[in-house]
């Protein structure tokens, strides 16, 4: 089920992080803390399902054949899944949603920009329509972090344990491997560990504000480029997946 | 000056897609499509809302040429149907449309026409920093939160006359 195409598992790579993101955004529908940040959690989980699509579907067109986008989301098992492990972590409480998601719009905004310049205009194109909505994203996040931080005791607690549970998860985003360095070499991929220095100094600063402080240690969890999950993925996918396991090929 | 002030500042892409439309040799089409309205803001068209792109006629067959506003907005699914089904009317069954993501769709497309229209309608259309408010025109207003009703639009509140309202999104 992994292609040989290095664009495609590249593309792969970034369908499963938007995907299974996503995912644990729509958990929220129903549950959010109040109306309008439901409606909001939804819309951005609607945003990362939307940008899995684009680039599964890229990576099917790739591989050709029968293959579709849904053939990515829904006929893979867990050790297919290549996204990164902050990705997959259970929703937690609303801190831990928040966290997570900072930590991770972070990111996503100077890399969505980078991707934009790359040099396969398929991706380029997802990067620049993506680029946008990581902008707004991140703006959001953020602001979530100085209402959570610097508001009550309970929240900034809340928040502060969040932020140590998920810093060990954050390494993942900046590893390199030999797929990665092929397609930077190219200038198809983006050179995600030279992101690392922008994204600590964006997370610094709004955590300083936030009277946050930056968890203090080494330790890297990382795995999910290789496909070795932890157990939460595959409770994830029995739900994201049951109806196609069970109705192989059912359409609304 | 008064001249010079009529002048219409269009961004590039945009004033490329009305050349399109302009010149181009199917405007019957183009014509029939003004009928498809964006299925959450029913008084503006596909065209107006920037979304097609292009109309094409190669023999029997039509291909149009869609820019998505959010990668993920689920109106997209009925926006395409909708247009397969005013060209099905017309007797064109041959339909494709195609997906074009660059150059990035923004709100800098809208006309003034479907600003206007949107703001009748009750949704505030982007411009910029003030936010009016389409009931009463008061400029004071609040952010109640950065997602409404839907991806492209932003919930907010008059203060003057204390109606909650829909902003579409500056994106």
């Amino acid at each position: 089920m992994t292609p040989d195409d290095p664009i495609a598992r590249y593309a792969l790579r970034l369908g499963d992080d938007a995907l299974i993101m996503g995912h644990r955004l729509s958990e929220w529908m129903s549950r959010a803390p109040f109306l309008e940040e439901d409606i909001a959690l939804s819309n951005v989980a609607l945003d990362f399902i939307g940008r899995a699509r684009l680039f599964y579907q890229y990576a099917a067109q790739r591989v050709g054949g029968d293959t579709t986008e849904d053939t990515f989301a829904y006929s893979r098992d867990v050790r297919d899944f290549t996204n990164l492990l902050l990705c997959e972590l259970p929703r937690g409480d609303f801190a831990f949603t928040i966290c997570r998601q900072f930590l991770y719009d972070a990111f996503a905004l100077p890399f969505t920009e980078a991707l934009s310049g790359s040099s396969d205009p398929q991706l380029a194109a997802i990067g620049s329509k993506a680029v946008k909505e990581s902008r707004y994203h991140l703006r959001r996040s953020k602001d979530w972090m100085l209402r959570l931080g610097d508001g009550t005791e309970e929240s900034h607690q809340r928040c502060q344990r969040a932020l140590d549970d998920l810093w060990l998860y954050t390494a993942e985003m900046f590893q390199s491997d030999p797929l990665l360095d092929d397609l930077i070499a190219r200038g198809i991929a983006v050179d995600t560990p030279a992101l690392h220095e922008a994204w600590l100094a964006t997370v610094s600063e709004t955590l300083a504000t936030a009277t946050l402080s930056v968890p203090d240690t080494d330790v890297e969890v990382v795995g999910g480029r290789d496909g070795i999950h932890t157990d939460d993925l595959g409770f994830l996918l029995a739900e994201l997946q049951f109806m196609q396991r069970a109705y192989p090929g059912l359409q609304w | 000056m008064a001249e010079a002030q009529l002048i219409p500042l269009l961004p590039a892409e945009e004033w490329a897609r009305r050349e399109r439309r302009r010149r181009s040799p199917s405007p019957e089409l183009w014509d029939l499509l003004d009928e498809v309205m964006d299925p959450e803001i029913p008084v503006i068209s596909l065209y107006e809302l920037g979304v097609l792109q292009d109309v094409q006629r190669h023999g029997e067959a039509v291909t149009l040429v869609f820019t998505p506003t959010y990668i993920g907005c689920p109106a997209l699914g009925i926006m395409e149907e909708d247009a397969r089904a005013a060209l099905a009317a017309a007797g064109h069954h041959e339909v494709k449309v195609e997906t074009r993501l660059a150059p990035a769709w923004t709100t800098a497309w809208l006309t003034p026409e479907a600003r206007r229209k949107m703001t009748e309608y009750g949704v505030a259309a982007p411009e910029g920093r003030v936010i009016t408010c389409p009931q009463c025109g008061s400029h004071s207003t609040q952010t109640i939160s950065e997602f409404g009703s839907t991806a492209c639009k932003a919930l907010f509140r008059c203060d003057d006359c204390l109606e909650p309202f829909d902003v579409f999104k500056a994106l």
